[in-house]
């Protein structure tokens, strides 16, 4: 069973545990939360052989560090960085042994902004709703890590060590964003010219972004029409945009109902990309195909 | 975040307004046969996703429950969520696309009988009508503030949708002459339990958080949600609701409705 296992010993400027998430609520209120980046949580896992909804750490930017209780196995993903066991360089994208009382550091990241420090076992925090992923909009699951919080681990796998891997596959961050999306359900809210801004713009990922939305900085959308919708339901990857015209796109912490128009959907292929694109970023939409909707 | 003053830009024609007066309460049923055919709009939503909109909340409301029926039925297509809006169901995370293209050609076809409300059990919240908002409020509904009271507690409300946070329903049954615009000025605090009024709808905060809502009242015994309970979500969408005065003698009643 669960064993205190890690002390925080640095948590970085945000630290949270994460898994797949909590689907199927939306109709509560409850948002889908879990791992941004989900190909390099699910990376983790695998080379623990953990099942793929064990618990991770999401860090940001800064990374994170952790003295083991007791020996522990563990991997860092997602963005790169350095990765240090007590001051000795250890690999990144590869299973770790920690001995116990050793730190085990994540570096800030080189390149990208959330790297992803798996432990074999998994993470263990209360269940909300089968889910432990902290969700920063509605405050469901474990409070963001602070210096001097302990974590427990689940228990190990029984098939022990999984097989070694000479090299896991991972996606480079972005240089630049390329999204594919699909128009509406909204888009009938904005002008002719105002669609053509969002396919021809110049955007670029603001600092103002979060686990709830990617923000862009660039040229606003022109509207057809001024005003909110009634409430709707809102979707992972929609591309919403207020007032003043600017994109926001819809990550795994995003409200559930909203009332600005959503332009278009990213498609779900993206969302592992936009989770590490840094502030600055440049960003491009590409039409995905299909006709606009509307009458 | 909703904002009831798009009412007017979903487009709604005028003519099917009339059942929204709550004096009508419970005989919403002037077209029993027209069901929704061929009112209801589809739009897609990324690759797997449908939005189907619909001219009035009643309709709205009716369709919720149809997928809801079907989907315990296990005729529904798999659909990961099924979100009611204020005018719109939102289906996410269909199997396949084709599925999803499938279902919005079927849609327009369907039957889907008016609400009937009358098969599940009323949620009752009781209510101190003590609100900061129940002098501005009374003078919207141009009444004494004891009548706010009972006009609030005189009237059967469903959760037309949640949002907001978890456990917050969007509850609708109000008449239309009692819609009111939310505060100008957002609080920056308002507590657990408040009950408020924003357009056409009350809700109950579930937790502390910031709002517009105009407060008029505080149902403190009720626990909206609560995660190590199962459901966690006191009010989920299609529940029926009503609200019990704390204080006054005028619990019991309440004879003239709206």
């Amino acid at each position: 069973m669960a064993t205190e296992a890690l002390h925080v010993v640095r948590a970085g400027a945000l630290t949270t545990v994460q898994d797949l998430g909590r689907p199927g609520h939306a109709h509560l209120g409850v948002p889908h939360s879990g791992a941004l980046d989900r190909a390099a949580h699910r990376l983790a896992n695998r080379l623990l052989g953990n099942p793929e909804t064990a618990a991770t750490l999401e860090t940001t930017l800064t990374g994170c560090a952790v003295r083991a209780l007791r020996p522990v196995l563990a991997v860092v993903t997602g963005a790169p960085c350095r990765v240090t066991v007590d001051g000795r360089p250890a690999a990144w994208g590869q299973p770790v042994p920690v001995p116990a009382g050793a730190v085990l550091d994540v570096g800030a990241a080189t390149h990208g902004v959330r790297s992803y420090v798996g432990f074999a076992g998994g993470v263990e925090a209360e269940e909300v709703l089968g889910s432990r992923a902290t969700d920063l909009l509605s405050g469901l699951g474990p409070a963001p890590l602070r210096d001097g919080d302990t974590l427990a681990l689940g228990a190990v796998p029984p098939r022990g060590r999984p097989a070694a891997a000479d090299a896991a596959p991972w996606v480079a961050p972005p240089r630049e964003l390329v999204l594919p999306v699909t128009l509406g359900p909204r888009d009938d809210w904005f002008t002719p010219h105002g669609l053509r801004t969002l396919f021809t713009g110049d955007y670029r990922v603001s600092a103002a972004s979060n686990r709830i939305g990617l923000r862009l900085e660039g040229p606003a959308l022109a509207r057809a029409r001024d005003g909110e919708l009634a409430s709707e339901g809102m979707v992972l990857g929609a591309v919403q945009v207020p007032p003043e015209g600017l994109p926001v796109i819809f990550l795994s912490d995003h409200p559930t109902t909203g009332g600005y128009p959503v332009v278009g959907v990213v498609h779900p292929s993206a969302l592992d990309a936009m989770a590490q694109a840094r502030p600055g970023t440049p960003v491009r939409f590409t039409p995905m195909g299909g006709t606009p909707s509307g009458r | 975040m909703s904002t009831p003053a798009a009412r007017a830009a979903a487009g709604a024609p005028a003519a099917v307004s009339a059942p929204a007066d709550g004096s009508a309460a419970g005989t919403a049923t002037q077209i029993p046969h027209q069901a929704a055919a061929a009112r209801l709009t589809v739009r897609p939503v990324g690759t797997d996703g449908l939005l189907i909109e619909l001219d009035t909340t009643e309709r709205t409301e009716a369709l919720h429950a149809e997928l809801l029926r079907r989907r315990a039925a296990g005729t529904l297509t798999p659909v990961r969520e099924i979100v009611p809006g204020a005018r719109t169901v939102l289906l996410d995370g269909f199997a396949a696309p084709q599925a999803a293209r499938r279902l919005a050609a079927e849609l327009p076809g369907w039957e889907v009988p008016p609400l009937t409300g009358g098969d599940t059990a009323v949620v009752e919240i009781p209510v101190r009508y003590d609100g900061p908002d129940l002098p501005e409020v009374a003078a919207l509904w141009g009444v004494p503030e004891d009548e706010v009271a009972r006009i609030h507690a005189a009237t059967e409300y469903r959760v037309a949708f949640c949002g907001f946070a978890p456990g917050f329903g969007y509850l609708t049954g109000l008449g239309e002459r009692y819609h009111v615009p939310r505060r100008a000025t957002p609080r920056t605090r308002v507590p657990t339990g408040a009950v408020g009024l924003a357009g056409g709808y009350t809700g109950i905060y579930p937790r502390s958080s910031p709002g517009g809502w105009q407060l008029i009242g505080t149902a403190p015994d009720t626990v909206l949600w609560d995660t190590r309970r199962c459901p966690a979500a006191l009010l989920s969408p299609g529940t029926r609701v009503r609200f019990v005065p704390l204080d006054g003698a005028e619990s019991a009643g309440g004879g003239h409705g709206d």
